[in-house]
C-alpha cells in the first residue's frame, strides 16, 4: 500500500538528483519551441496597420497627456448624458404621472378605500414611476457609450495610465482594473479581484472598490448635478457645470481609493506591491447590435429591474411610515426628526439619511426615496419636471447648494449596497472583513460631510 | 431553434445544418468539453456563438473569472461547454487561474479546445503547451482570423498543428467562420478518428526517470486520478497546493467535486450570465 507520505519522499529523494534549475530549464525550453513553431507558421506580408494601434497608445497612455485626456472622455460622456437625459426624463415623469392620476381617480370612482388608493397608487406605484423616470433616459445614454469604449479596447488603457499610482500605494496594479469594472457596478469589480493573487493586495481591492460610483450611483449623481450645481451657473454654462461636477466626483472617488489603500498597506494589511504585467489588448472595431444587447439589456434593464424590485416595496414601506400618525405626526417623520441633527451636523437632514437607511439594498432609489418622504411627508405637488424638483427640494425643505454638493459626496462615501457588501462576504468568506468595508466608507463619508458642512458655515456660506 | 451565423456560404456547408444552440437546457449531455485560453482571445464570444447564451463579452482582458456552462448539439450528439477563465499559466496561483487549472486537471472534459489569438500566437502557445502536458483531448482554434488578415499575418494552421501534434482549426468566432469545421474536428478527436500525439517537454535523463518513479505510486495511491504525470512533475517542482492537496486527501475529493459538481452550480452561472 503506498501512502500519500511515501510517494512525498520519493519525491523529495528524486528531485535530489535533478539539477536545481530544472523548473527554469521546463519554462524556458517551452518558451523557446513556442516560438520556433510561431515562426514556422505565422509569416509577415509586410504592410500592417499595427502601427495605427500603437501610435494611438502613445498618444492615450502616454505619461503626460493619459491621465487628462481620460479625463476628458469621461466629462464628454458625462456631458452627452446630461444634455441628452434632461428631456426625455421630464416626458416620462409626466407620461407615468398623468397615469397616477388616472388610475387613483378610477380608484375613487369605484368607491375603493382611501388606504388602497394610497398605498398602491401614491406609494408603490409612484415609487416605481420616479425610479424609471430618474433613471431609465441617463442610464439609455450613458451605458451605450460606456459599452463601446469597453468593446473599443479603452478600458485597459485606462487601467494601464493609472496602475503606477497603485503601486505606489502599496497595492497591486491590477487593481486599477477592478477599480475600472467597480464603475460598471462594484459586486463585479469585488469578484473581479480574483484576478489578484497576492490575498493582501486583493482585499485592499476588496476593501476599497465602493469607493467609485457604480451605474446604479450615476444616475444621482448626474441628477444632482443637472438639479442644483448646475441652476448655480448662468443656462450656458450649466450642463458643463453638471458634467464637470460628477468629473469632480469621480476623481475624488479615486483618490480615495488610493488614500484608502495606502492607508490600508501601511497599517492593517502591510506589505510590499507584487509585479506583474498588463497586457493592452488590440483595438476592436465594436459589433454595434452587441453593444446595444449589452447596454441595453443587460445593463440598463438589469440594473433599472432591480431598482423597481426594490423600489416598490421601499415605496409602501414610505406610503405606511408616511400615514400611520403617532401623536399627530407620521412615523417618517418621527424618524426623520430622530436623525435630524445628525443629517443637520453632515449638512444634510433626516429625510435624506432615512432614505438612505430604506435604500440600502439598491443605491438606485436613493433620492426617489428621499422624494417621497418629502412629499409623504410635506405637501403633495405635482412632480413633473426638474424645475418642480428643485422647487420642492429649495423652497418647501431648505435645501442649499450645501445640502446638494455633501449629497453628492454621501452618494460617493457610504457603505456599498446589500449586494455588494454579501459579495465581499462571499469572497472573502469573513464577517470581519464584510463588515470593515461598510463602515469604512461609511466612516469617511461622515468625517468628509461633517468637515465640508463645518468648514461652509464657518466661513458662512451658509 | 436558429442559429445566428451568416448565412451565404453557410448554407451549403452541412456542419452548419447540424449545430443546434441550446442555451442552458443543460439537463442532459453527452459530452463535456472545456473552452481555456489566454486572456482576451474571444473564448467567450465563441462561447456564446455555439450556446446561443448571452455571456458578457468585452475587450477586457480577465473578465470571466469563474466558470460559467451552456450546452448545444452538433451532429445529434449534445455537449456540455465550459467557459474557463483566461490564463496565461497553468503553473501561478491566482483564483481565476486555479478555476481553469482544476477544471482541466480533474473535470476530465471530453476535449479541451485552446482559444488562441491568430495574432499573438507565439505567448499562446506556451498555454496551449501546458495544456497538451495534461490531457490528449486538446483542438487548437486559431481565433481573430479576420484581425490577423487584417494585419497582413499568414497563420498556417497545418503548421501549427504539425508541431504541436494536436489539431489547429482557423476560426473568426465573432463571424461564425470555421466553427463547422471546429466542431467536427472535435467530434473527430473525441471519437478518437483523429489521434492526437502532443509534444510533450521531455527534459533531462534523470528528469523522465524520476517522472516514471512517481507516476504509479500517484496511481496506486489515488486510483482513477487522470493526468497522473502532471501531478508527477508539479512534485518534483515542490508545488505546495499540491503536495497539501495529496496529504490532506482533498485531491481524490477535487476529482470526485469537480466530476459531479457541473450541472447545479454551473445553471445558476449560465443564468446570472455575468460575473
Amino acid at each position: 500500500m503506498t501512502t500519500t507520505n511515501d510517494i512525498l519522499h520519493k519525491a523529495a529523494e528524486l528531485r535530489g538528483t535533478l539539477s536545481s534549475g530544472f523548473r527554469d530549464e521546463i519554462v524556458k525550453s517551452l518558451y523557446s519551441e513556442a516560438e520556433a513553431i510561431k515562426k514556422r507558421a505565422v509569416h509577415s506580408k509586410g504592410k500592417t496597420d499595427y502601427d495605427l494601434d500603437q501610435r494611438i497608445d502613445r498618444i492615450l497612455t502616454s505619461p503626460i497627456l493619459g491621465l487628462p485626456l481620460m479625463l476628458v472622455i469621461l466629462a464628454i460622456v458625462i456631458w452627452i448624458t446630461v444634455v441628452g437625459a434632461n428631456v426625455p426624463s421630464n416626458m416620462i415623469a409626466t407620461a407615468l404621472f398623468w397615469v397616477e392620476e388616472q388610475g387613483a381617480s378610477i380608484f375613487n370612482a369605484v368607491g375603493a378605500p382611501w388606504w388602497l388608493t394610497g398605498f398602491l397608487w401614491h406609494g408603490v406605484y409612484r415609487g416605481l414611476a420616479w425610479v424609471i423616470a430618474v433613471m431609465l433616459p441617463p442610464m439609455a445614454i450613458f451605458f451605450p457609450i460606456f459599452t463601446f469604449l469597453e468593446d473599443l479596447g479603452y478600458l485597459p488603457r485606462v487601467a494601464f495610465n493609472m496602475d503606477f499610482l497603485f503601486k505606489k500605494a502599496g497595492a497591486h496594479g491590477k487593481q486599477s482594473l477592478t477599480m475600472a469594472m467597480g464603475f460598471g457596478c462594484n459586486a463585479a469589480g469585488v469578484v473581479a479581484t480574483r484576478i489578484i493573487d497576492s490575498p493582501r493586495e486583493r482585499l485592499i481591492a476588496i476593501l476599497t472598490n465602493n469607493f467609485v460610483p457604480c451605474n446604479g450611483r450615476f444616475p444621482t449623481l448626474i441628477m444632482l448635478g443637472t438639479v442644483f450645481v448646475a441652476a448655480a451657473f448662468p443656462p450656458v454654462y450649466a450642463s458643463i457645470a453638471a458634467a464637470g461636477s460628477v468629473v469632480a466626483v469621480v476623481v475624488l472617488g479615486i483618490f480615495f481609493t488610493l488614500t484608502v489603500s495606502w492607508a490600508l498597506s501601511k497599517t492593517i494589511l502591510k506589505g510590499e506591491a507584487s509585479a506583474f504585467t498588463l497586457e493592452l489588448p488590440p483595438y476592436r472595431k465594436p459589433n454595434f447590435l452587441q453593444i446595444l444587447y449589452t447596454s441595453l439589456i443587460d445593463r440598463t434593464l438589469f440594473v433599472l429591474w432591480r431598482a423597481i424590485q426594490t423600489a416598490a416595496p421601499a415605496g409602501a414601506v414610505i406610503w405606511i411610515l408616511a400615514n400611520i400618525n403617532l401623536h399627530g405626526v407620521s412615523l417618517a417623520q418621527h424618524v426623520a426628526n430622530f436623525l435630524d441633527p445628525l443629517g443637520v451636523l453632515m449638512g444634510l437632514d433626516g429625510v435624506i439619511l432615512l432614505a438612505y437607511l430604506i435604500a440600502i439594498p439598491a443605491n438606485e432609489i436613493v433620492v426617489p426615496t428621499m422624494l417621497m418622504v418629502y412629499m409623504g411627508t410635506g405637501m403633495m405637488i405635482e412632480l413633473d419636471s426638474m424645475d418642480a424638483l428643485r422647487t420642492l427640494l429649495v423652497d418647501q425643505n431648505g435645501w442649499t447648494m450645501l445640502t446638494a454638493v455633501n449629497l453628492m459626496l454621501f452618494a460617493l462615501l457610504h457603505n456599498p449596497c446589500a449586494t455588494t457588501i454579501i459579495t465581499i462576504f462571499k469572497e472573502t468568506n469573513s464577517r470581519k472583513w464584510a463588515t470593515l468595508s461598510a463602515l469604512i466608507p461609511l466612516g469617511l463619508g461622515f468625517v468628509v460631510t461633517i468637515a465640508t458642512a463645518s468648514i461652509a458655515r464657518l466661513m458662512g456660506w451658509v | 431553434m436558429s442559429t445566428n451565423f451568416p448565412t451565404e456560404h453557410c448554407e451549403t456547408c452541412p456542419a452548419f445544418t447540424q449545430l443546434e444552440q441550446m442555451g442552458i437546457d443543460l439537463e442532459k449531455f453527452d459530452r463535456v468539453i472545456a473552452l481555456a485560453g489566454n486572456p482576451n482571445t474571444g473564448k467567450s464570444t465563441l462561447f456564446n456563438a455555439l450556446t446561443g447564451l448571452k455571456q458578457h463579452t468585452g475587450n477586457w482582458p480577465g473578465k470571466t473569472v469563474t466558470r460559467a456552462e451552456g450546452a448545444f448539439e452538433f451532429n445529434k450528439v449534445r455537449y456540455k461547454l465550459v467557459d474557463l477563465p483566461g490564463t496565461y499559466s497553468l503553473l501561478s496561483a491566482s483564483q481565476d487561474e486555479e478555476v481553469a487549472r482544476d477544471f482541466i486537471l480533474f473535470g476530465q472534459p471530453d476535449c479541451t479546445i485552446v482559444v488562441t489569438d491568430a495574432t499573438a500566437l507565439e505567448r499562446n502557445l506556451n498555454l496551449v503547451m501546458q495544456v497538451t502536458e495534461i490531457t490528449d483531448k486538446v483542438v487548437v482554434a486559431v481565433n481573430l482570423m479576420d484581425e490577423a488578415r487584417r494585419k497582413g499575418l499568414d497563420v498556417d494552421t497545418r503548421s501549427l498543428a504539425r508541431d504541436l501534434g494536436v489539431p489547429a482549426i482557423p476560426i473568426v468566432a465573432r463571424s461564425g467562420e470555421g466553427i463547422g469545421q471546429l466542431l467536427s474536428t472535435i467530434a473527430d478527436v473525441i471519437d478518437g478518428n483523429i489521434k492526437t500525439k502532443p509534444r510533450r517537454v521531455e527534459g533531462t535523463p534523470e528528469f523522465q526517470h524520476a517522472v516514471n518513479e512517481l507516476v504509479p505510486m500517484i496511481e496506486a495511491a489515488a486510483p482513477g486520478i487522470p493526468n497522473a504525470r502532471w501531478l508527477a512533475i508539479r512534485l518534483l517542482d515542490g508545488d505546495a497546493t499540491v503536495e497539501a492537496a495529496l496529504r490532506d486527501g482533498t485531491l481524490n475529493e477535487l476529482v470526485n467535486r469537480q466530476q459531479r459538481a457541473g450541472v447545479e452550480f454551473s445553471k445558476k452561472m449560465a443564468v446570472d450570465g455575468r460575473q
